[in-house]
């Protein structure tokens, strides 16, 4: 298959391992990956903070570099910005831009996948090879859970990683508080949520707190440092990157 | 705000709502209905199930044959001295029960219901799945306050008025008479969630099932 | 269908629909208060359990769902017309029908309507809180006895409720033992904290009041246009005895609780209870079509409420809002009200349906508080997956955002905004915004940067922020490194 990638802002700016591991999985499972260059933002902080007449150059300019029919698919290593491409773009482009647009828009967004729906329902694989010898406890994300229903997918995934002890994380539905800009403009109420999500991460004794969003991972990874838990945060696609050579080589 | 009642008040908010309308056109509509209606359990299952609802609520229930339901009823109220009952109450229900007998109407008051020790009705329907009783003031059951004000309300319900779910129990009901839903005896769970039975309702619901078993 | 001139956008409306503070300010008191936090978080977290298995337990609870969805809609499409079949009815049936386009006029109204009585009994009703009618009531010399327990426990303590179906969520037994000795009449000095006992003696308290009273006040939960019919859904027994007891009987509803038809009372009656305490069904559920003679009220008036409901119904996403049967199940499932409680919002209508409600019925230009209420939400979708009638709540939040921004963006963040726009337009400009972010190494350490100046102080008040990496994702798929990695892990293949 011809899969392009979008890094997403914050994955290629902040997060590029997690983006080049998505890369990997996808080359070891034998497909084409393309990344066009001219790729930046999806606009979903935009939208979500009231600009969405800001966001409609990002949303046109997302169309602009996926829409190409040659792109079989989109992937993304982010459960929001998925969310936002198929649910979000669609109410931007219908504001601000014209039909031709609109349906350009929902043709590429149709095309659109978070990492572990496509590799789980497009491409029918639940092991990828990969070894992570490591306590890990998976958080869902808002996102991927309820815009996307990913369900157990991630889950499937993880439970096929050899070496890896995946632990329950307790009340794992439950919203880590970044929300974009909310953990700005509600900052108490957000770190608020996020004690309830670190104390939960605490009490799985886990090496890592995994989850398919980089900004989830940035908000909680972040109090976690804070707090010198010595516990880290490693984006789901990190843990299907790895394998026992490069964890010989590391 | 004055002078803007009546039938003015009504034209003002007649006129936003259709101001409100033409500035955002409504889509059509058709609701979807595959939701479970007209769903039918045999007899025994639903009696089972009503009961079993029935308790959940901390009702007290008790089946018997219809031939025994005066028996029953004398039995369950036991030493109730002043029992209040509709006038379209078959009568032969209370035949066994050593009770004085106050039949309600009109000019009964509020104190007279007060002091009964017990009341006993009939019931419209009754919802198996949700443990539901409706009363909807026929001759058997009688105004609402008679089932409201004394402490303990005894409760007759006929097996053939048992049906499986809402939409069933709706259908058999007479919308322009008083209706009264009653599942369980009246609670409260607003101290700390933690549920308390009996507040101003009867604080004792007994449901006696007449079967023909 | 003709109209007279163009169509105007509706008044929005009054009452008690705004706080003081905007969001933030007031969470920020109420997320110090641990005694809060801990009553809210047992409650919700209860309330969640039981609404979900006995929503569980409705192997059609989609479609019911969809169904209520569909007819609220619909109510809302063919209002007018509704309303007027409704308002006959009612009055066929020996009611009288009143229409108050505000908060105002519907006070005056209901003080009209008392005839001189110096006391009512009111069963809880969130219409009556939003029009501020107890505090008109008061003004006139009248008092008004709230009579659901928790509705009484808040007006004993002299405060405000908390959230839609349990007002009282934010005070524990020992607190509420506390104030009964203190506040009810004639009450036993021996009292303990026992839920039941506590019960028990707000009953001694208010049988009183039912007995003697002349005038109820209630709300409603449903109205049939079809027959006139008027439903309040309840567990206590205190709806029963004000609508049946005293001679007078006043209802307020707002215009948006209509049904269509009686039938459609077997999907409400539904997802209601379920819904909001996680029953099967509530204990007591009231229904009366104007005036029976010989049993109940001998004189019945309902008061219809605009009040912003038709300024909202002028919004064609945001008048979905109006779909609420306020059984406060996006209450109990939001992470933001678990922390921060209902009184933060506010408005009469707290929580995720508030977020969405308040803004709309009373406006929120400028510097109103509510205009932060759209923001108050990490926008976690658990609200709308809880929502019986499917109000899609996150995408509200987001509309009203928009809305706000368009009207009144805050001149910083706007700035930001469109830089961040401008920069992301083009990705010549995108490099080079990704290099001068890159330099946020410089404030790092250990590879963590522990403070920024605003607007992101907030972030690092109680996170770190990792730092940039050295390379980003382009330059490093741009590499020869990347090609070779990429090479490596095709040949590997699955094998």
């Amino acid at each position: 298959m011809r899969v392009a990638l979008f890094a997403t802002c914050l994955g290629d700016t902040m997060f590029p391992g997690a983006v080049a591991a998505t890369a990997k999985v996808l080359a070891r499972l034998g497909h084409e990956i393309v990344f066009p260059t001219t790729q930046t933002c999806c606009g979903q902080m935009h939208v979500n903070t009231g600009y969405q007449r800001e966001a409609r150059g990002l949303v046109e300019r997302f169309v602009e570099d996926f829409a190409d029919p040659s792109i079989e698919a989109v992937v993304v290593p982010s459960g929001s910005c998925v969310g936002s491409v198929r649910h979000q773009h669609e109410i931007v482009a219908r504001r601000y831009c014209d039909t031709a647009t609109w349906e350009r828009v929902h043709a590429t967004a149709a095309k659109t996948y978070e990492l572990c729906e496509f590799l789980v329902d497009v491409l029918g694989v639940s092991d990828v090879g990969a070894y992570f010898p490591h306590r890990v406890t998976y958080h869902p994300t808002c996102h991927s859970l309820r815009m996307l229903r990913v369900g157990e997918k991630p889950l499937r995934l993880l439970r096929n990683v050899r070496e890896i002890e995946l632990v329950e994380l307790p009340e794992a539905e439950s919203c880590c508080g970044f929300g974009g800009t909310f953990a700005v403009k509600n900052a108490e109420t957000s770190t608020a949520m996020l004690a309830d999500k670190m104390r939960h991460v605490l009490d799985t004794r886990a090496e890592f707190c995994a989850a398919g969003d980089s900004s989830c991972l940035m908000h909680i990874g972040g109090g976690l440092s804070r707090l010198s838990t010595g516990v880290g945060t490693v984006h789901i696609a990190e843990i299907l990157a790895a394998t026992e050579s490069r964890e010989v080589t590391r | 705000m004055t002078g803007k009642t009546g039938t003015t008040g009504k034209a003002t908010v007649l006129g936003r709502i259709r101001d409100a309308l033409a500035i955002a056109p409504p889509a059509p509509v058709t609701v979807p209905r595959a939701y479970r209606t007209g769903t039918e359990l045999p007899s025994p299952q639903r009696i089972a199930l009503l009961a079993e609802r029935l308790r959940d609520y901390r009702a007290s229930v008790h089946e018997c044959r219809a031939t025994d339901t005066a028996a029953t009823i004398a039995r369950i109220l036991g030493p109730a001295r002043r029992i209040g009952c509709p006038a379209g109450l078959p009568r032969d229900w209370l035949a066994e029960t050593g009770a004085e007998i106050r039949v309600d109407g009109p000019e009964t008051s509020v104190a007279a219901l007060d002091a009964l020790d017990a009341v006993v009705t009939g019931s419209a329907v009754s919802c198996a799945e949700t443990g539901t009783i409706f009363l909807d003031a026929g001759p058997d059951q009688g105004r609402r306050a008679l089932t409201l004000v004394p402490d303990k309300h005894l409760c007759v319900v006929d097996a053939s008025s048992v049906v499986a779910g809402v939409p069933e129990a709706i259908a058999r009901l007479e919308p322009a008479r008083p209706i009264t839903l009653i599942s369980g005896p009246s609670a409260t769970s607003d101290i700390e969630l933690e549920r308390v039975e009996g507040v101003h309702g009867p604080r004792t619901l007994v449901v006696v099932l007449r079967t023909d078993r | 269908m003709t109209f007279l001139g163009t169509p105007e956008v509706p008044p929005r409306g009054t009452g008690n629909l705004r706080g003081t503070q905007s969001f933030p300010e007031a969470a920020h008191d109420r997320l110090a208060d641990s005694q809060l936090r801990r009553n809210l978080g047992k409650a919700t977290r209860t309330i969640r359990a039981k609404r979900l298995a006995a929503a569980g337990e409705l192997p059609d609870w989609e479609a019911l769902r969809d169904a209520g969805s569909a007819i609220k809609t619909q109510v809302l499409a063919n209002l007018p017309e509704l309303l007027e079949t409704f308002e006959q009815r009612v009055t066929e049936r020996g009611g009288t029908v009143h229409w108050a386009p505000d908060a105002a006029a519907a006070n005056e109204i209901i003080t009209g309507l008392l005839g001189g009585a110096r006391e009512v009994v009111k069963v809880k009703s969130m219409a009556t809180q939003e029009i501020g009618l107890n505090e008109h009531l008061e003004s006139a010399g009248i008092s008004a006895f709230e009579t659901d327990l928790a509705e009484l426990i808040v007006q004993l303590a002299g405060d405000t409720p908390s959230h839609i179906l349990v007002p009282a969520i934010h005070r524990n037994r020992a607190e509420i033992r506390e104030l009964f000795l203190r506040a009810m009449p004639g009450v036993d000095p021996d009292l303990d904290d026992d839920p039941a006992n506590l019960a028990a003696a707000a009953r001694r308290y208010l049988r009183q009041k039912f007995m003697a009273a002349e005038v109820a006040i209630s709300g409603a939960n449903f109205g049939i246009a079809e027959t006139g019919t008027l439903t309040v859904v309840e567990s206590e027994g205190n709806g029963r005895m004000c609508l049946t007891m005293p001679r007078k009987l006043i209802t307020l509803m707002g215009i948006e609780k209509l049904l269509p038809r009686f039938a459609d009372l077997e999907v409400f009656l539904q997802l209601l209870p379920r819904s909001s305490t996680g029953e099967r069904m509530n204990p007591y559920t009231s229904m009366w079509t104007g005036v029976t003679p010989g049993d109940g009220p001998e004189e019945f008036h309902l008061v219809l409420l605009d009040n912003g409901r038709s300024a909202t119904l002028a919004d064609e996403i945001g008048r979905s809002a109006l779909h609420c049967i306020r059984c406060s199940a996006c209450l109990n499932v939001c992470p933001v009200y678990e922390r921060t409680g209902g009184h933060a919002y506010g408005s009469t209508y707290p929580g995720p349906i508030g977020a969405v409600l308040s803004p709309q019925l009373a406006g929120m230009a400028g510097t109103d508080p509510n205009a932060s209420l759209p923001y108050a939400s990490s926008l976690c979708g658990a609200c709308y997956d809880a929502c019986p009638v499917k109000i899609d709540i996150p995408s509200l939040l987001v509309e009203l955002r928009h809305q706000h921004v368009r009207e009144a963006a805050p001149r910083g963040e706007a700035a930001i905004m469109k830089a961040a726009a401008a920069a992301m337009g083009d990705s010549r400009r995108w490099e080079l915004a990704q290099r001068a972010a890159g330099l946020g190494r410089l404030l790092a350490r250990d590879g963590w940067i522990r403070a920024l100046p605003p607007p992101l102080r907030g972030w690092t008040g109680a996170r770190d922020l990792p730092a940039p990496p050295k390379q980003t994702f382009r330059q490093w798929w741009a590499s020869p490194q990347a090609r070779e990695e990429l090479r490596r892990e095709a040949e590997r293949g699955l094998g």
